[in-house]
């Protein structure tokens, strides 16, 4: 298989970069992931293919990393954090909105394939908790009427 | 959204700019603002300096590493044998998932350079010239930024062959990580970087010696990186005089929680606690009063209000039987339930705990469990002491330090707070519930 033309050039470069093939692993998933929107059993293949590794090394690998899926999120990938920081400034109370408003529990995708929703550890934003993330966007200070906006948003087909 | 330096930084008289003085700067990350302010001087400096001044003046500046086990990073770069025939590596980590931390991202969205350079000075002083930065994968913003600072730098011939004409190669590249706190430990991240599970080594040999494919390796932290250029260029007397004795220097310190002013602040090591708090971060929200403070980063053992006028550096705070870590302040109120925040940091390395060892594996979900019961009201009086015993038991068994970072802060907590957990006895529900 091969993937977008940007795509195809970064991996290029990823090759050249690393003194063992192998290190480009975990991006290269990474990056195709986004672009396929999973790693299918196909991106596996083709990914263990490039770096000269077994199927089974790279299903190890997926396996350890919390980031990584093979089944597809949705178009959007809410993502509240609610550990220590986040949680005394009311990250609880922004998952539960959260579960609500979207009418989903923890990792899992609505109907349309529109929105999916994770409770996720820390994110770097602890001094500007609590805090989300849709898919890389960052949102800090998250509030259950913040939130609403940006779901709006969204689903009005604006944002991201 | 892309947050700005004003949301991130809401400044304090306090601060002592040395790593962060150019974050004010307009396009603070492209590398015309760099050149034209210092930026890439000290690696020709360096250049000039034998490898042994070089680390001499690192160790002179008393900087011990920012990445949370605060050792002495001159003595880390001399333990690279100089007699080992193969290449070197210096690698960055930019992991940055302990929770309560978010300085690292402030030197990547404002200064990468600084951050290449400091590789690059690292690089001088053990002949390496290839460099990786490993950045969690959540953070896709900012590998673009420390990408575009690394394309800038090749395009202008501060990265590549033959930097400058000085006759000096270095390599260096921004590598994505995929969401492991794990991968923060540094043998852990090697294995990472290697394309492997993050399963932590056993040491010795340590990176100095056998790192990145079992070669010699510097590893890092971001801001123990971005420091040196000012050490290089200024001295390290001049840096090692801003701090304390055997604490140099500067620190990003972040102040989260019930403050007034959370915020990431460059702070001289030092500064007592209360001053942290009540001046810089403007004091508790609605004027309560403090319970606890977790000084640096959610692994490290709580302090209470009598401790408030500890310094915040290495040696002060380890005499308070806590670490300074990575300089995550989390400060929580009267109303906090202690038992909820032991849970949820508890929640947190059970999740994380990458299941290699017994003790940290079991450990972690045998408290998790427990901890979970006893917040819904169905612990007994003997629960309290068994916390603590398994916590105890799990301290120094682990194969890597992640053990460690889970057991210490349940110890705190059971010693410091036992009246919230017995308050939770007899099937109560929780005392502070609709409190915050
Ligand atoms: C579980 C665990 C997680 C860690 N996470 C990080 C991290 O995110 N960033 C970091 O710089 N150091 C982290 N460390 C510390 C590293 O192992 C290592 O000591 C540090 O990166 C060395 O750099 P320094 O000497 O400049 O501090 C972690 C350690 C452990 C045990
Ligand atoms: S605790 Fe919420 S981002 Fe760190």
């Amino acid at each position: 298989m091969t993937f977008s033309a940007p795509l195809e050039k970064r991996f290029a470069r990823m090759l050249q970069s690393y003194p063992q093939k192998r290190s480009a692993l975990v991006p290269m998933l990474m990056y195709a992931q986004d672009e396929v929107g999973s790693l299918t059993d196909e991106v596996i293949a083709e990914i263990a293919d490039r770096l000269g590794v077994t199927v089974l090394q790279v299903n190890e690998v997926i396996g350890y990393y919390s980031m990584m899926h093979k089944k597809p999120l949705g178009q959007y990938h809410v993502q509240v954090y609610t550990n220590i920081s986040c949680m005394l400034r009311g990250g609880f109370k922004v998952w539960d909105h959260a579960r609500k408003t979207l009418g989903i529990g923890h990792k899992q995708v609505d109907a349309d394939g529109r929105f999916s929703l994770e409770e996720v550890e820390c994110i770097g934003s602890c001094c500007w908790a609590p805090a989300m993330q849709v898919n890389y966007d960052y949102h800090h200070n998250v509030t259950p009427e913040s939130f609403d906006r940006v779901i709006n948003e969204l689903k009005k087909g604006g944002g991201q | 959204m892309i947050y700005g330096l004003r949301d991130l930084m809401p400044g304090s008289e306090h601060e002592v700019k040395v790593i962060s003085r150019r974050f004010d700067l307009p396009n603070s990350a492209s590398i015309d603002t760099y050149l034209a302010n210092e930026g890439y001087q000290a690696f020709l400096k360096a250049r000039k300096m034998t490898q042994d001044e070089i680390i001499e003046e690192v160790k002179k500046s008393g900087l011990r590493g920012r990445g949370g086990a605060g050792f002495s990073t001159g003595m880390k770069w001399s333990f690279v044998p100089k007699n080992i025939q193969k290449p070197r590596y210096i690698v960055c980590n930019a992991d940055e998932s302990e929770p309560g931390t978010c300085k690292d991202r402030l030197l990547m969205q404002f200064d990468p350079h600084e951050i290449i350079e400091g590789m690059m000075i690292a690089g001088l002083a053990i002949d390496a010239h290839k460099g990786f930065i490993y950045i969690r994968g959540e953070y896709r913003f900012l590998i673009e930024i420390v990408e575009k600072a690394i394309d800038e730098a090749y395009a202008r011939g501060w990265l590549g062959k033959n930097i400058q004409g000085t006759g000096f190669d270095f390599d260096c590249v921004a590598h994505s990580g995929a969401g492991a706190y794990e991968c923060g430990e540094e043998s852990a991240l090697l294995e990472s970087l290697e394309g492997k599970r993050g399963i932590p080594r056993i040491r010795p040999p340590f990176p100095a010696v056998a790192g990145l494919y079992q070669s010699p390796t510097i590893l890092n932290n971001v801001e123990t990186f971005a420091t040196v250029p000012a050490i290089i260029l200024k001295g390290g007397d001049w840096y090692h005089a801003l701090g304390t004795p055997k604490n140099g220097g500067t620190k990003l310190t972040n102040i989260s929680g019930h403050v007034k002013r959370p915020g990431c602040y460059e702070l001289p090591l030092g500064i007592s606690l209360r001053k942290a708090i009540y001046e810089v971060a403007g004091g508790m929200e609605g004027d309560k009063k403090i319970k606890a403070i977790i000084p640096g980063g959610s692994s490290t053992p709580m302090l209470v209000p009598d401790q408030l006028d500890t310094p915040m550096d290495f040696d002060s705070m380890a005499k308070q039987g806590t670490f300074l870590g990575s300089g995550g302040l989390v400060v929580m109120n009267e109303d906090t339930c202690m038992v909820e925040v032991a849970l949820r940091v508890m929640r947190f390395y059970s999740h994380e705990s990458c299941g290699w060892c017994i003790p940290c594996r079991e450990g972690t979900t045998w408290l998790k469990k427990m901890l979970t019961r006893f917040h819904a009201g169905g612990g007994e009086e003997r629960d309290i002491n068994l916390i603590n015993e398994l916590a105890q038991a799990m301290l120094g068994r682990t194969f890597c330090p992640l053990g460690d970072a889970a057991a210490m802060p349940m110890i705190s907590a059971v010693k410091h707070f036992r009246a919230d957990f017995e308050a939770h006895l007899n099937g109560n529900k929780c005392p502070y519930e609709g409190r915050q």
